[in-house]
């Protein structure tokens, strides 16, 4: 058995560490380049979001390294994702591949479903192994974050261009290979210390903006054009709503570790969206309200195009904005997306943010 | 003393629920006043109000709010987020309410209830406390009113089940069967469609829909995909589709989709493959947006109707 899944920004880094420590053969699809999203236009269907055609391709190229098991979530609406391991086997079925598919519903449904799968994947592993092997994702989903949230502040401020990247680089790569925690941790440790000595100009005024919206947009560069390194180069703090490790603190976890989490997120949302809406929809407004709280100067609503719930999160931004004081924009990305356009764009929503903001009163706070 | 008027919306969940929603209010006393059938004016106003991003039908549900808002006292936007088990609504179904209240400017009182029956069928008592308390009438009236209008609704669904069109659309039971499968308030709204199904009838067909399939039938049917559709209409659309693929007496299949739609990109693409698989049933997928024109449908369908000709013999 070889196991793959899809892509999604760094979490090959996690999938990766989780499967070999259970001691499963792993292929993680290529990186996705052109070629990805070629196979996934070709062989999905027109209407189907980016993300269902780029897993796609992460598929073929994965069959063609051997893979012949997929593992992924699965979801019980109403977003599409819940639906999308069903599509794609039966798109892979037509055009010939022989794939296993493995979906992990979510746990609060089926929970004896979700250990029986996990005990067929590990070959009847303890329980007690399964869970240092998910401990041990855990921890490499938690250095990658906090590498990535010192970079994004590091970015704006950086005198030589580019160095920050070069350094989150390096640790990206050193967190994949590390075998063991303490080697994580360590990797963790050298890059912050690397990035503290990157020659930065820390009187530069900053603009800080909040990078909200549906999931998988916002964790994977190659879909969004990698706009958070466009945002830190023109002089911009980011942060985002979701990271790497919230999400699978949110989804395996249970919410058990003490983080961020999107439930306090929905909280915010009231009263603009008052009911849960598929995917990130109600996050998007919610976590939209709580950057305006904690100041904030713009947020950029990322989403592939048609996504349902960010359709409705976008409808409702306006008001958000008005009420919270807080710039927004929206961009949905489809395979149609030119990088050229987008930093047309973000330099016009940047030129906004920084005429409206009031630097006397930013550099008291 | 004047009768108090709540406006319905006809767009949507109209087209499934309307004469629920109006014996519902009308058994109470109250004025229903329904939005006209979409006209040109409804669906400019709703393309401006609505993003662009949204679907057709939603821009169009947009047209009739802003068509209703002014001459009403109540005005009927329910959340419908589940009307059965294990099921759910579209996400901007799940959101409408708030979207418009988004959008409108001097809104007037908003029935936005919540009716959720995803867990427990218990919700709906709530629901209708909820809706009696907003439009104060006493919840006993309340209730009754609710059984004549269930059984109203029966009686429509009932009436559809037996192979009717709802009313106001021609019907030929004479003509080929072609299984036209798409929400309805697609494939009911003439000016949405631009008269889809009149075209088809005058080419010679007999148009059946999913509202003339069983609800057990449905059921058996989706039930045989590996995973159970979370989608409400999209296990509908599936579990029609896959009892007309089987029924020999269908000649072709005709999917309506509004662009954009997330549902249908992964229900009618599921169909289209079973109907490629196995006995290769003639299937054409339609989408419609608010460019479409009607000289390029009417080319369509007649080149499928040729083609249905030509196979039938």
């Amino acid at each position: 058995m070889k196991v793959t899944f899809p892509h999604m920004g760094n979490l090959y880094i996690v999938g990766r560490g989780l499967f070999e420590s259970l001691g499963v053969e792993v292929v993680v699809p290529p990186p996705i380049t052109k070629r990805t999203l070629k196979l996934g236009i070709e062989h999905a269907q027109e209407f189907a979001c980016l993300p269902l055609k780029i897993n796609v391709g992460n598929f073929i190229e994965a069959a063609e390294l051997g893979a012949d098991t997929i593992v992924m979530s699965g979801g019980i609406g109403p977003c599409r994702f819940g639906y999308y391991a069903q599509v794609e086997r039966e798109i892979l079925r037509d055009l010939g591949y022989q794939y296993e598919v493995i979906v992990v519903e979510p746990p609060d449904t089926h929970f004896s479903e979700l250990l029986q799968k996990i005990k067929y994947l590990s070959n009847g592993k303890s329980i007690w192994q399964v869970a240092r092997a998910i401990h041990f994702g855990w921890i490499k989903a938690r250095a990658v974050d906090i590498v990535e949230q010192k970079v994004q502040k590091v970015r704006p401020r950086e005198i030589i261009k580019g160095s920050a990247d070069n350094v989150y680089r390096w640790a990206l790569d050193k967190i994949d290979q590390a075998g063991d925690i303490k080697g994580v941790l360590q990797v963790q440790n050298q890059a912050l210390r690397d990035l503290d000595d990157i020659p930065q100009d820390k009187d530069k005024p900053v603009l800080k903006i909040a990078i909200v919206g549906e999931i998988y947009t916002i964790l994977e560069p190659f879909v969004n054009l990698d706009i958070e390194k466009h945002l830190g180069r023109l002089g911009v703090e980011v942060n985002r709503s979701i990271y790497l490790s919230e999400w699978v603190n949110d989804h395996l976890f249970f919410g058990l570790a003490r983080m961020r989490s999107t439930k306090e997120a929905r909280k915010f949302a009231y009263p603009y969206l008052r009911h849960f809406v598929g995917g990130h929809g109600q996050e998007t407004v919610g976590s939209t309200v709580r950057y305006a709280h904690e100041g904030y100067q713009g947020a950029i609503q990322l989403a592939p195009l048609t996504c349902m719930p960010e359709i409705v999160a976008q409808s409702i931004l306006p008001v958000v904005s008005e009420k919270e004081f807080i710039p927004t924009m929206t961009i949905y990305f489809d395979e149609q997306s030119g990088e050229a356009g987008l930093l047309t764009r973000l330099e016009a929503f940047i030129d906004l943010l920084y005429r409206k903001t009031d630097w006397k009163k930013e550099n008291t706070k | 003393m004047r009768k108090k008027v709540v406006g319905i919306p006809k767009g949507l969940l109209y087209h499934y629920y309307h004469p629920l929603w109006e014996s519902f209010f009308g058994v109470l006393g109250f004025e229903v006043k329904i939005s006209p059938d979409t006209n040109k004016k409804i669906v400019n106003n709703g393309i401006m109000s609505a993003v662009d991003e949204a679907c057709l039908p939603v821009k169009v549900f947009y047209g009739h709010v802003l068509e209703l808002a002014e001459q009403v006292d109540y005005l009927f936007l329910p959340r419908i987020v589940s009307v059965v088990e294990k099921e759910y609504m579209c996400p901007k179904l799940l959101g409408i309410p708030d979207m418009l209240l988004a959008c409108l400017t001097k809104p007037p009182r908003v029935i936005d209830t919540t009716i959720n029956l995803r867990n427990s069928h218990k919700q709906l008592d709530q629901a209708l406390k909820e809706i009696c308390t907003i439009i104060e009438v006493p919840l006993k009236e309340g209730l009754k009113a609710w059984q004549a209008a269930e059984k109203r609704q029966r009686q429509y669904e009932m009436y559809l089940q037996s192979g009717n069109l709802p009313p106001g659309l021609t019907f030929n039971p004479r003509g080929i069967p072609i299984a036209v499968l798409g929400h309805g308030y697609n494939i009911y709204d003439a000016y949405i469609n631009m008269g889809m199904m009149e075209k088809l009838h005058d080419l010679g067909a007999t148009v059946w829909t999913k509202e003339m399939v069983a609800p057990n039938i449905i059921d058996n049917f989706a039930g045989k995909l590996p995973k159970r559709m979370f989608w409400t209409f999209g296990k509908q659309l599936l579990g029609s589709g896959l009892y007309y693929l089987n029924n020999p007496q269908v000649k072709g299949m005709i999917f309506v989709a509004s662009f954009g739609c997330g549902p249908d990109s992964m229900v009618g693409d599921l169909l289209e493959r079973f109907a490629h698989r196995g006995n290769k049933k003639p299937f054409m997928f339609i989408t419609i947006d608010e460019h479409s024109g009607e000289a390029g449908l009417m080319t369509r369908l007649e080149a499928f109707m040729d083609m249905i000709m030509r196979r039938a013999g």
